[in-house]
């Protein structure tokens, strides 16, 4: 009983003086912060090796630039989680690695529209265009709002060696040739007829045509349409390998 | 400071007092504080049976080795072994036999609404109802390559003018007004003559002249009374259904730029099961036709063959 008391006593002290019970608090908020944080920094299964991811070209990350300054991740999270139904209706749970390059990433809980962590390769870009323009014509019940100025407006990103060039200094590996060419490769992968040699060496399995179905122009629609085609296809979760492994891999 | 014990309640005070104001040092409940005890006895059990205490590589595995990944892992193959006779039966049993066994093809049905609204609805839509203009209503007797089982299992396989696949459905009808094989006027008169087809309009000088330009041009594939002809695609230019419209204006488009709808095939994207579950669906919506007698070589074996004419 007394020393409860003065244990008591001596809390008293921390309660009467606002700058100590700060500080205090302070220190054992941060506790909680280290241990829960801190270790995703160096353990080794924060995230997964896996196979076929690269960074998003100009025009992928364009769209991506477009996707979030539209807040479509408002409503669309890109983020399956390993439960049956979830991968039975979106495709193979995501991978913490196929959001590595992601500054910021779009991982969600809430989800108005569906998931779109794999939508690419999904639909036609046709589809697309169709559905972006006007939603309803393709989904009777959808509530999305209808994005047609995006195919009316000229796709103006700026300087893409600046952009990538950011991310770069975040830790997304583009290479020298990726920075210096960020610009050209921005209007090549659009423009079905240019040499996508190069392209395609240092992007593997970059998509290039017209997006948008009007190959004279550049619009953003071109832009958002490259960057939902190329969601979640990198890595080749669904061959068998990968699904065993990932499946045994104990701690997670 | 000085505690006493409070008469009316037995408690302690806490020992201060403002103007003749005293606090009871009232105890917390004993099941509030065993509840608090039981849960952190509880926190230290979870953490050591469950992963979750990082260490210097990786984290805990935990006691009971359990995963998120393979509690789904199990889950499947759980639900895929539920299902796994049914399946083997549906895909062994040729789907010529598939109507005459109702279990298989409840199975068969419920399957496939469930692969459709994954898969299909974005075009189709929810009710199978098509967008006009776009994507055919599957909810019709009309069908533009063959409504019986087997055809619609080809499609769905093959698609329809995929590019790539050796076995898609393939047609194209020229554009006879913008490769100028037609004139604007020569046009206008086959609109008429299709339109008194389906009796939208009456017969008049225009459709008669139309009449010989369709003999030409048109009957080749639209068959001579516009019955249509599925061997190309090619739509009953007879009934009341009209993908792309059958107002004039329609129609004159349609001849001037013609569409080239295009399906996706699928047998990349799902197994052969989920395939023929889906065309069990689609020709259960209410226009599946039945086999016929002497069942037609299968359209991508002989893709001249002579036009496959309704009856």
């Amino acid at each position: 009983m007394s020393t409860m008391s003065t244990v008591i006593e001596k809390h008293k002290k921390i309660e009467r003086n606002v700058t100590l019970l700060a500080l205090f608090a302070f220190i054992v908020v941060a506790i909680g912060g280290i241990v829960e944080i801190a270790p995703l920094f160096w353990i080794d299964n924060t995230i997964e090796k896996v196979k076929g991811m690269r960074p998003y070209t100009p025009l992928e990350q364009a769209g991506r630039d477009i996707y979030v300054r539209e807040g479509c991740y408002v409503c669309h999270s890109q983020m399956i989680r390993p439960f049956r139904d979830e991968v039975e209706r979106y495709g193979h749970y995501s991978l913490a690695a196929e959001s590595m390059y992601d500054h910021p990433f779009q991982w969600g809980s809430k989800r108005t529209g569906p998931d779109l962590a794999r939508v690419g390769g999904r639909y036609s870009d046709e589809w697309h265009v169709q559905h972006l323009k006007d939603p309803r014509s393709v989904v009777p019940e959808s509530i999305m709002p209808p994005y047609a100025f995006l195919a009316e407006r000229e796709l103006d990103e700026g300087d893409m060696t600046a952009r990538l060039t950011a991310l770069y200094r975040v830790g997304v590996p583009y290479t020298r040739a990726d920075l210096e060419k960020a610009n050209d490769d921005l209007k090549a992968q659009a423009d079905p007829d240019a040499d996508h040699a190069d392209l395609l060496k240092r992007y593997p399995k970059m998509q290039a045509r017209d997006f948008d179905g009007d190959p004279r122009r550049l619009t953003e629609l071109d832009a958002l349409i490259a960057y939902l085609q190329v969601l979640g296809t990198m890595v080749d979760v669904n061959a068998a390998a990968a699904q065993e492994d990932l499946a045994q891999e104990k701690g997670r | 400071m000085h505690k006493r014990i409070d008469e009316p309640t037995g408690t302690q005070t806490v020992g201060h007092e403002w103007d003749g104001i005293e606090e009871l040092d009232t105890p917390m409940p004993r099941w509030w504080l065993w509840t608090l005890y039981l849960t952190i006895i509880f926190a230290i059990g979870y953490v050591i049976a469950y992963p979750a205490i990082p260490m210097l590589n990786r984290g805990s595995e935990g006691m009971l080795g359990w995963t998120s990944r393979g509690g789904l892992a199990a889950e499947t193959r759980e639900a895929n072994a539920r299902h796994a006779a049914m399946l083997r039966q549906i895909a062994d049993t040729p789907i010529e036999q598939l109507p005459g066994k109702p279990e298989l093809m409840q199975a068969a049905v419920a399957g496939g609404r469930a692969a459709f609204r994954v898969n299909c609805v974005q075009c189709h839509g929810a009710g199978a109802a098509g967008v006009p203009g776009l994507y055919p209503n599957l909810n019709d007797d009309d069908w533009l390559w063959g409504g019986n089982l087997r055809e619609i299992e080809q499609t769905i396989t093959h698609g329809i003018r995929q590019p790539g696949d050796g076995q898609t459905r393939t047609s194209l009808m020229p554009s006879f007004g913008r490769d100028g094989m037609l004139t604007p006027g020569q046009i206008q008169d086959v609109v008429s003559h299709v339109r008194t087809l389906s009796g939208k309009e009456k017969a008049s000088a225009a459709s008669a002249r139309g009449a010989a330009i369709y003999a030409d041009n048109c009957a080749a594939c639209h068959g001579p009374a516009g019955q249509g002809g599925r061997q190309f695609g090619a739509p009953d230019l007879t009934d009341a259904i009209w993908l792309y419209g059958g107002s004039r204006d329609a129609i004159t488009a349609t001849l001037t730029n013609a569409h080239a709808g295009v399906m996706p095939a699928w047998a990349n994207r799902l197994d052969a099961v989920t395939i023929r579950m889906l065309a069990a669906y689609v020709h259960s919506l209410g226009g599946g036709e039945d086999f016929t007698a002497a069942p037609a070589a299968p359209a991508s074996d002989a893709p001249e063959a002579k036009a496959d004419v309704r009856p």
